[in-house]
C-alpha cells in the first residue's frame, strides 16, 4: 500500500436532540429544520484527522473527505466538518432521496463512495456508531456488505500499522480485538477519542475548501431504488408519546429513604 | 403458513429469556424454525422442541465466531433460503442488529430494529427519537428481518412440543473472504445480578457516587435490580462500560428506574425515559432529571439510598 491515506468520513445532518424532535408528512419522516452535524460522527471525523496527522497530514498527501447525504441543509454538516479539519466535502443531494430507509441510504452512499473512489481510491471509510436520529446502526454494516469491505464496527480504539488495522470492540459478554487489512469500513464509538472543536483558523480555512455536490444521476443510481418508494421498509403510523412530566418532588428532611420505600410500596414495586 | 426463522447465536448451556421470547413471537407469526451457531446442548435442544420448533439449522463451518458479523450473515442468508422463511427474527444486541443489516442486503429484505411487538400480519411496533414517538412499520419486501428487544412478550412453550430435525446449511466458501478477524477475546465476568437489558428494576449511579457504587449496589441487591450508570461514571472507570445507560450505552425500559447522582443530560435520558416509573435522587433541585421523575428526592444519595435499603430489608423481615 502507498504511504498516504485517503479517508472518507460519513457525516449525517440530524435534528438537534436538545430540542423536541418530530416526525412529519405522509411517510412519517424526520423533520430536519433544527439540524446539526450528528455528534456521534464527530468521533469518526476526529479519528480520521488523527490518523492522517500521524502521517504528516495533508501536506504529505493525505486526505479526509467528509460525505453527507441529505437535503439542502445537510451541506451544513459538510461545512462544519471542513471547519473541524476535513480536507474537502461532498454533499449527495437529490429530491428523490427523501424518506430513504437504511437500505436505500446505504445503496446511495455506496454508489457515492464508488464514484469518489474512481479518482481517490479510499483506504478507509469511517462512520459514527449510529445516527442520533435513526439510531439503527444499520448503515455501516450495510455499507460493508455492499462495498464488500471488511467490517470493523463499534471500534473503541483504532490503530493502523501500514495496511493492518487493529481495533478494540467492547461487547456485553466479551471485549474483542479485531484485525483487518485496508481498505476497510470502520465505525467508531464515543469511547475512541475527544473530538476537537472548530477554531478560528479552521473556520477561516474552511472557506477556501471545496464542496462538491452530487446528484443521483452523477453517481448512476436509479431514483426508483431510493427514497420512500425505493425503501424496503415503510413507516405506517407514528404517534407522539406524551412528554413525561414531573411528579412529586420532595426535599430530604432525614426520612426521604423511608418515603422512597413508601412510594415504591404504593406503586406495588417492592 | 409463513415460515419464521429465529437466529440464535451461540445458545450456550440454556436459552436466554430473550431467545424464548423470539420463539414465542415466531409461533404467533407462523411455523418456527431456528438457525443457530455454535454448540447445541441437550437442554437447549429440549427447550427448542418444547417451544414448537420444526427444524434446526446449523452452519457447515465451525469458525464463524472468529470473524465479525459478515460470515454469520452469509450463513443466515443460506439458512433463510433453505428454510424458505419469509420472516427472520433476531435479538436486538449490537451484533445481532449488524447481522440483520447485512442479511437484509443479501436477501433484498427490509430490516426493522428495536421492535417491541409484532402483529400477526408482520406489522412491527417500535419507539423512535429516544422514545418520543411510537411507530408501526413493516417491510415491503418478500422477506422481513426484525430485531426484537427483550421483555417484549412473556415466553410460552408450545401446547404440543415437536421433535425438530437438524439440517446443516452450507456456508459459502467466500463468506470469510473480506471479513475482519477477531484475534483475541476476553470474556467479562458475570455479575450475578439481572441482565441490564432485561431487568424489571434498574438502579443507576452517576458522577454523584464519586467513585463509590456501594450504596447503589446495596439498594440494587435489596430490590433484585440490575445496576446502570451514566457515562460520567463509566468514563471515570468506576464501573464497566457495559453498565452505561443512554444514547451510546444501553436503552432500558424497566418497570422502575432509580437514578442516583445523575443530572439527567439528554444523552442519559434517551436511554431510560421509557421506564414505567422513574425515581431520582439528586442534591441539586435544578437537575433536569427532576423534570421526568415520578418521584424525586432532593437529597444526598449517601443518606437516602442506605436508608431506603435498610427500610426495604426491615419491611421484608
Ligand atoms: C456523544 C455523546 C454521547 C453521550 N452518551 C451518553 C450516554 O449514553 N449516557 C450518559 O449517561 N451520558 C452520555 N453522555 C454524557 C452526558 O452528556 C452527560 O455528560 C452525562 O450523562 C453526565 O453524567 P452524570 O449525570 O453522572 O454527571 P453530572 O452531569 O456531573 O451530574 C452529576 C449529578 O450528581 C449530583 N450529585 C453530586 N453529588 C451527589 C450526592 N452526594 N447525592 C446526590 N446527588 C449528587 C449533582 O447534583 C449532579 O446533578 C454523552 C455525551 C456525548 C457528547
Ligand atoms: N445520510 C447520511 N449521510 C452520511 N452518513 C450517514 C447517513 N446516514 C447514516 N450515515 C452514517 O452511518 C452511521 C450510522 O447511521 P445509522 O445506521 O443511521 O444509525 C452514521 O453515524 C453516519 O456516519
Amino acid at each position: 500500500m502507498e504511504e498516504t491515506l485517503k479517508i472518507i468520513v460519513l457525516v449525517k445532518h440530524v435534528p438537534d436532540a436538545q430540542f423536541d424532535r418530530h416526525l412529519t408528512g405522509e411517510g412519517n419522516t424526520t423533520d430536519r429544520s433544527e439540524s446539526i452535524l450528528s455528534e456521534l460522527d464527530e468521533y469518526a471525523l476526529e479519528a480520521a484527522l488523527q490518523l492522517i496527522e500521524a502521517r504528516g497530514g495533508e501536506a504529505a498527501g493525505n486526505k479526509v473527505i467528509a460525505l453527507s447525504m441529505g437535503p439542502a441543509g445537510a451541506v451544513n454538516a459538510v461545512k462544519k466538518s471542513l471547519q473541524i479539519g476535513a480536507s474537502e466535502g461532498v454533499h449527495l443531494s437529490d429530491d428523490a432521496l427523501a424518506g430513504s430507509d437504511a437500505a436505500a441510504t446505504s445503496l446511495a452512499l455506496a454508489a457515492a463512495i464508488r464514484h469518489l473512489g474512481a479518482d481517490i481510491p479510499a483506504d478507509l471509510i469511517l462512520t459514527g456508531m449510529a445516527s442520533t436520529d435513526g439510531e439503527t446502526s444499520l448503515v455501516p454494516a450495510q455499507l460493508a456488505e455492499r462495498l464488500d469491505l471488511p467490517q470493523v464496527t463499534f471500534a473503541a480504539s483504532l490503530e493502523l500499522d501500514g495496511a493492518k488495522l487493529t481495533a478494540r470492540r467492547d461487547g456485553d459478554l466479551h471485549a474483542d480485538t479485531i484485525e483487518a487489512t485496508l481498505p476497510a469500513l470502520v465505525s467508531v464509538t464515543d469511547q475512541i477519542n475527544d473530538p476537537r472543536y472548530p477554531n478560528f483558523k479552521g473556520i477561516m480555512a474552511a472557506k477556501k475548501k471545496t464542496i462538491t455536490t452530487l446528484t443521483l444521476a452523477d453517481i448512476g443510481v436509479d431514483p426508483a431504488h431510493v427514497g420512500r418508494s425505493g425503501s424496503w421498509t415503510a413507516v405506517d403510523s407514528a404517534e407522539a408519546r406524551p412528554a413525561r412530566t414531573a411528579g412529586t418532588i420532595i426535599t430530604d428532611e432525614g426520612d426521604a429513604g423511608i418515603k422512597l420505600v413508601d412510594f415504591l410500596a404504593a406503586q406495588k414495586l417492592l | 403458513m409463513a415460515k419464521v426463522l429465529v437466529f440464535i447465536d451461540n445458545p450456550g448451556q440454556a436459552l436466554k429469556k430473550a431467545s424464548l421470547e423470539l420463539l414465542t413471537i415466531a409461533r404467533s407469526l407462523g411455523e418456527p424454525a431456528v438457525a443457530f451457531n455454535g454448540e447445541l446442548h441437550d437442554d437447549v435442544a429440549a427447550t427448542l422442541a418444547a417451544y414448537g420448533v420444526q427444524t434446526l439449522y446449523r452452519p457447515s463451518a465451525a469458525d464463524l465466531d472468529d470473524y465479525l458479523v459478515g460470515p454469520k450473515a452469509s450463513y443466515l442468508a443460506a439458512a433463510v433460503q433453505t428454510a424458505e422463511a419469509t420472516v427472520v427474527l433476531t435479538e436486538n444486541s449490537t451484533e445481532a442488529k449488524e447481522t440483520a443489516a447485512r442479511l437484509g442486503i443479501k436477501l433484498g429484505a427490509g430490516v426493522i430494529t428495536d421492535v417491541v411487538a409484532v402483529d400477526p400480519d408482520g406489522t412491527a411496533h417500535k419507539s423512535v427519537l429516544a422514545g418520543s414517538y411510537l411507530t408501526t412499520a413493516r417491510a415491503t419486501t418478500p422477506v422481513a428481518v426484525l430485531t426484537v428487544k427483550s421483555n417484549s412478550v412473556t415466553p410460552e412453550p408450545a401446547v404440543t412440543g415437536t421433535a425438530p430435525a437438524t439440517v446443516t446449511v452450507a456456508v459459502p466458501e467466500t463468506a470469510t473472504a473480506a471479513s475482519a478477524r477477531i484475534t483475541a477475546r476476553s470474556d467479562k465476568a458475570a455479575s450475578g445480578r439481572p441482565d441490564l437489558a432485561e431487568a424489571r428494576i434498574v438502579v443507576a449511579g452517576g458522577r454523584g457516587v464519586d467513585g463509590n457504587f456501594g450504596p447503589v449496589e446495596d439498594l440494587a441487591d435489596a430490590l433484585g435490580a440490575a445496576i446502570g450508570a451514566s457515562r460520567a461514571a463509566t468514563d471515570a472507570g468506576w464501573i464497566g462500560h457495559d453498565a452505561q445507560i443512554g444514547q451510546t450505552g444501553k436503552t432500558v425500559s424497566p418497570q422502575l428506574y432509580i437514578s442516583a447522582g445523575i443530572s439527567g443530560a439528554i444523552q442519559q435520558k434517551s436511554g431510560m425515559q421509557t421506564a414505567k416509573v422513574i425515581v431520582a435522587v439528586n442534591k441539586d433541585a435544578e437537575s433536569p432529571v427532576f423534570e421526568i421523575a415520578d418521584f424525586g428526592i432532593v437529597g444526598d444519595l449517601f443518606q437516602v439510598l442506605p436508608q431506603a435499603t435498610e427500610e426495604i430489608k426491615k419491611r421484608r423481615g
